[in-house]
């Protein structure tokens, strides 16, 4: 069995609005259970579980916890990032569609290891259903006695709302969730300070993905070190994959790492259409690198993730076949971020705009020699110098394929030259 | 203390320093664009890039902190590279018509372009062309030079709490705008000019007002004087190559005669008179249970901040005129009458650190006779600075001058106008002198000095205790207003001044004034008031004179026609 | 609904601020905010209206031009686009007789481009104010338009 089923593991055997559903199969257990344990407990189990966060960048979540921990300031905040935007992103939606009772579990077992007394689950505006979901959920939470003052006699205050999004992408970074909350425009803020000294309202401030949070009760049920032993040593534990693209069987799955995107393109999604072939694949999302076909047996895990310099954890794959135009391809991703830039820094806000104007005379073959010389080195500049983790890798597609589609910009210059004669 | 190694060097910085600080504490200049001393580190431009061994990207200096055993590459090829991109990224979405700009050869963008050794732009201009806001007598916003640094936003936002700017659209669309890209002239903004002092390029400046001077004083049948306000004698230097803190009165008199002015006299003059109004304003407001506590008025900014946002308090403001203003209306009446010439014949400019002073000299009831302006131009210390470089005048080299008679009897009170407090401190040696009946014992009243936001003195006066403050900057003025309006104000009388430091940071002083230079600036007036003969306004004789001479008792009838005036709400 | 009564509806502070714009928006059949509704929202909560209107401006749900009873989003980003055969946005501009960006005549349909709508799964998709329509054909889009117009005339 290629799915290895943690977090999905309720997933369509319990109706996800039903509380009494959850609790029937251990549901809120988890947090009883944390409930008698110590702070230092809960924290040495996700240390052992080694648990790196989710949302795209991997960082380690028993740091942030023990940062927090250490904050002697309150109020502090548990902030649930479901703004999920990357395009080809969808497991977040998925969790809370199907099980959201796990994911405010989690949120109350953060709250309580970092003596957390608000809760924020911020959801981008497009996400209406699992808004909807999540807002019957917590209600049903809340008339449960799972969330509010003393809760289940255990003197701990806890309490969750809904924040939404208004249709932008930058906000799924850190600083600029925390802005939007605020009442602002999404624009990131300087760092450091990092939200776990400074965050919302300037107060001590953890903020981790629906999948990361989802994955709390887990491994308060398992152990850290029974968790640590799926996966990798490295990269412990299962990572849900949103597939996508020219595949048959789109969807999420849910695997231990270290398993081969060949094998979950082609075992899990079908593979691609008959008489047709993989050209690439792009990792992670519009910020991911494009990959030529040749490396798909390549693994999931974080060190191979890294090796792109791009925030390629969320883990989505967008499968590409042999019909399309890399061009047209990268032109899309560059106006995706022509949009979405937040406009603060100067890399960002007018790269973007040149990058996707060489791009298209890449599409439209009238681009020079110049043109990837330039492109190159604007690709550079912008991942080497804008402000925010977004920003650095709005590039990434473009430099990878630099890398591995070289001679498909050549060949362009040249078709473009012949254009031109 | 860190060790810290600056491209070979190995240096000592100073903890919870950033890279920035150090190298400059080290003589390393590192570019930078949105980067501003008083302001919020932003580090949005990316300009201050350097290369951290060891660390795959590049970090921004202004931000990132010191640590032991840090070493950086202010000129690593990566770092040279990505600042020389950045700057021609900018320059792309930037009118660069620099020769058309009033930052010429005084432009942080333009001296950046050339530090990186931009030849030519090899990024395509990506800019759309936007209308340029001329709506007011004193701004005038272009966006099509705007560079999107933010620091104007903060000045509004931060220093004077009003926030008429802030960032709309986001990416490539972002615009440094008013609310709903609303003309200035069209929302609550001040024209204190403060945005105009921090914009590293042109796209936020005074209206200019130089060519208009120029035609003047080329017009063979004008006769044209100038005033001098306290402020400009203690910071013209420094834009013209002095050194900070230079005392400049003499030359600034010899280099206004170069340029053409008939005549030049000094500001403190009215300064002096000012105060005998306001001063027995206080009290007769005092003594008959007028309208307490009583606020000074010669502030334009804080004028129509207060007839924007505090339209219920108008009745606390000195109905004083301004001392620009009441020169301007001694101009067009006293001195034609005296000089025998027709008042349309008079073109009055005045020298101001200030960008407001420019819309205080149009409003309408600033007229002698309900149609011409009293001041005709008004010109800041930038403006000025610019016409003596373009007469190429020596302005180092002039011998001083003495300002036109007889307004040369200035007084130390009137010197202080311009620093935060100095209007307080000049009406308190007058009011306490005049009602105690016998001489004061100390001039200086510490306790109003300084630089704190708001300051508060008890003063005995008369047998009572007096309280009063001095608040400089609006964001905190609004606190001192916000109290009177909810009747919690102890105060009975308040000087506000819109700048941080008073005029001496005004919105019209050289580009690059701070916190730092304001208060060097303070010490030397400070220095100017105690090397006067005359330190108090009601000891001026020349103003005695005039009263004598011309407008009868103070606060009398025709005191009150030519220097007082009302306020509109708005 | 009144804006006094969404004004009403939250407390008196500035994180609630884009709650209140979204759910102020929603309730005009326009799908717009105006300039003295934005206004009154800035004095409410004590803001500057260039703070109200820097987030307006910023976030692509808000709009301050008047919009259709529907708005009609595509998605354009990878996933959607190497699933679309017939492309989405030409049909529906045919359909429609109107650009991306526009309204129709009749104010009923506004067209617009979304970012990712987090379905890729279901692609090539289309978000028609809070309900989304997936796996779209020519014949799908014809459908969802025909039954949005023969139950916004009743």
């Amino acid at each position: 069995m290629l799915e290895h089923k943690l977090i999905t593991k309720h997933i369509g055997n319990i109706d996800p609005l039903s509380i009494d559903d959850y609790v029937g199969v251990g549901g809120y257990a988890m947090f009883k259970k944390a409930l008698g344990m110590t702070r230092l407990d809960i924290h040495d189990a996700f240390e052992a579980s080694k648990l790196r966060g989710r949302g795209g960048a991997g960082f380690p979540v028993a740091i942030k916890l023990m940062a927090m921990a250490k904050e002697t300031r309150k109020p502090k905040y548990v902030i649930c990032n479901a703004d999920e935007g990357e395009p080809g992103n969808f497991k977040d939606r998925y969790l809370m569609e199907n099980n959201p009772h796990q994911i405010i579990e989690g949120m109350l077992i953060a709250a309580y290891a970092t003596g957390s007394s608000h809760g924020y689950l911020y959801i981008r505006g497009e996400y209406a259903q699992s808004m909807a979901t999540m807002q019957q959920a917590i209600e049903a939470a809340r008339q449960a006695g799972y969330l509010g003052s003393n809760i289940l006699n255990s003197r701990f205050d806890f309490d969750l709302e809904i924040r939404s999004g208004a249709g932008s992408y930058v906000c799924g970074e850190e600083f600029a969730l925390l802005e939007s909350i605020e009442g602002k425009a999404g624009r990131t803020r300087v760092k450091p300070p990092f939200p776990t000294a400074k965050g919302l309202f300037n107060q001590p401030t953890l903020i981790n993905n629906v999948e990361t949070l989802a994955t709390f009760p887990v491994i308060i049920a398992m152990g850290g070190e029974a968790y640590a032993k799926i996966g990798t040593p490295t990269s412990t534990g299962t990572k849900l994959i949103s597939l996508s693209g020219n595949v048959r069987k789109k969807g999420v799955y849910e695997v231990p790492f270290g398993v081969s995107m060949r094998k979950i393109i082609e075992e899990l999604g079908g593979g691609v259409g008959a008489g047709r072939k993989i050209q690439m694949i792009q990792l992670g999302g519009a910020c991911g690198p494009i990959i030529p076909e040749y490396m798909l047996d390549m693994v999931i895990d974080f060190e191979r993730f890294e090796e792109f310099e791009s925030k390629t954890g969320a883990g989505a794959i967008i499968v590409i076949d042999d019909r399309h135009d890399m061009f047209a391809i990268l032109e899309q991703v560059s106006e995706f971020f022509t949009h979405e830039s937040c406009g603060k820094c100067t890399p960002c806000r007018e790269g973007n705009v040149h990058m996707r104007n060489v791009l298209r005379r890449f599409v439209n073959k009238t681009a020079t020699e110049q043109d990837l010389l330039m492109l190159e080195n604007q690709a550079r500049v912008i991942h080497q110098t804008s402000l925010c983790g977004l920003g650095q890798t709005a590039p990434t597609a473009i430099i990878s394929t630099l890398h591995y589609f070289r001679f498909d910009y050549l060949n362009r210059i040249e078709d473009s030259m012949q254009e031109v004669a | 203390m860190p060790t810290i190694t600056i491209n070979n060097l190995e240096v000592r910085a100073d903890a919870g320093m950033t890279i920035l600080e150090a190298a400059r504490a080290h003589n390393f200049k590192i570019p930078t664009l949105c980067h501003y001393p008083d302001l919020d580190i932003k580090s949005d431009c990316r300009i201050c890039v350097v290369e951290l061994i060891g660390q795959k990207g590049l970090v921004t200096a202004c931000s990132t902190p010191v640590y032991e055993g840090m070493a950086v590459k202010i000129n690593s090829p990566r770092a040279l590279n990505a600042r020389k991109a950045i700057t021609e990224m900018i320059l792309a979405n930037h009118d660069a018509e620099c020769t058309a700009c009033v930052r010429n050869m005084n432009c942080e963008l333009q001296r950046l372009a050339e530090s990186t050794g931009i030849v030519k732009n090899r990024f395509e201009s990506i800019l759309e062309v936007k209308p340029v806001d001329k709506s007011n007598p004193s701004l005038v916003r272009n966006s099509n030079r705007c560079i999107k640094c933010g620091r104007c936003i903060d000045a509004c936002k931060t220093i004077q709490g009003i926030g008429v700017l802030d960032i709309a659209g986001r990416g490539h669309d972002s615009d440094v705008t008013t609310a709903f890209g609303k003309a200035l002239a069209d929302v609550f903004c001040t024209y204190c000019g403060q945005c105009s002092a921090v914009c590293p390029v042109g796209a936020i400046m005074e209206k200019d007002s130089t060519d208009v001077v120029w035609e003047a004083i080329d017009h063979p049948d004008k006769h044209v004087i100038v005033q001098v306000a306290p402020a400009i004698r203690v910071s013209l230097g420094e834009e013209l190559g002095l050194a900070l803190g230079s005392i400049v009165t003499g030359k600034i008199v010899a280099a206004l005669k170069m340029l053409g002015f008939s005549k030049v006299f000094d500001t403190n003059f009215t300064a002096d008179l000012t105060i005998i109004e306001e001063g027995h304003e206080l009290i007769n407001r005092m003594k008959n249970g007028g309208k307490l506590p009583l606020i000074t008025s010669c502030c334009p900014g804080w004028v129509r901040y207060a007839e924007h946002q505090y339209p219920d308090l108008l009745d606390n403001l000195s109905t004083c005129k301004s001392p620009q203003q009441m020169f301007g209306a001694l101009a067009k009446t006293y001195y034609a009458q005296r000089e025998n010439l027709n008042p349309k014949d008079i073109f009055v400019v005045s020298i101001m650190p200030c960008t407001a002073k420019k819309y205080e000299a149009s409003r309408p009831e600033m007229s002698y006779n309900g149609q011409d302006p009293d001041v005709d131009a008004v010109l800041t210390t930038r403006e000025l600075a610019k016409m003596i470089k373009q007469m190429g005048i020596e302005f180092e080299n002039l011998r001083e001058q003495k300002f036109d008679k007889p307004d040369e009897v200035t007084t130390g009170a009137a010197a202080i106008f311009g620093a935060t407090g100095g209007v307080m401190e000049a009406a308190l040696r007058s009011v306490k002198e005049i009602l105690d009946e016998r001489p004061l014992e100390q001039l200086e009243f510490d306790r109003v000095r300084g630089y704190e936001g708001i300051r508060e003195a008890e003063v005995t006066i008369k047998g009572e205790t007096v309280k009063v403050a001095v608040a400089h900057t609006l964001s905190q003025a609004k606190k001192i207003a916000d109290d009177i309006r909810l009747g919690t104000s102890p105060y009975a009388f308040i000087e506000v001044m819109a700048c941080p430091g008073g005029c001496v940071g005004g919105g019209g002083q050289p580009y690059g004034t701070t916190h730092e230079k304001s208060r060097e600036r303070i010490q030397t007036i400070y220095q100017v008031d105690r090397l006067m003969k005359v330190r108090k306004s009601h000891d001026n004789a020349a103003v005695a004179n005039l009263y004598s001479n011309y407008l009868g008792e103070p606060s009398g009838k025709l005191a009150h026609t030519l220097l007082h005036t009302k306020y509109t709400p708005r | 609904m009144e804006l006094t009564a969404v004004l009403q509806a939250y407390p008196k502070e500035q994180t609630y601020l884009l709650e209140i714009l979204l759910k102020y928006q929603a309730s005009k059949p326009t799908h717009h905010l105006e300039e003295d509704e934005l206004t009154a929202i800035a004095d409410h909560l004590g803001l500057p209206a260039s703070h109200v209107f820097s987030v307006v401006s910023f976030y692509s749900f808000f709009s301050m031009t008047p919009r259709g009873r529907y708005i009609l989003q595509f998605c354009r980003d990878v996933p959607c686009h190497i699933s679309d055969t017939f492309s989405v946005r030409e049909t529906l501009e045919t359909l429609l007789g109107i650009k991306t960006g526009e309204t129709t005549e009749d104010g009923v349909f506004t067209l617009e481009y979304s970012s990712c709508l987090g379905a890729c799964d279901l692609a090539p998709v289309l978000r028609v104010n809070d309900t989304l329509y997936h796996h779209l054909t020519v014949d799908k889009i014809k459908a969802i338009l025909a039954e949005i117009r023969s139950g916004s005339d009743a």
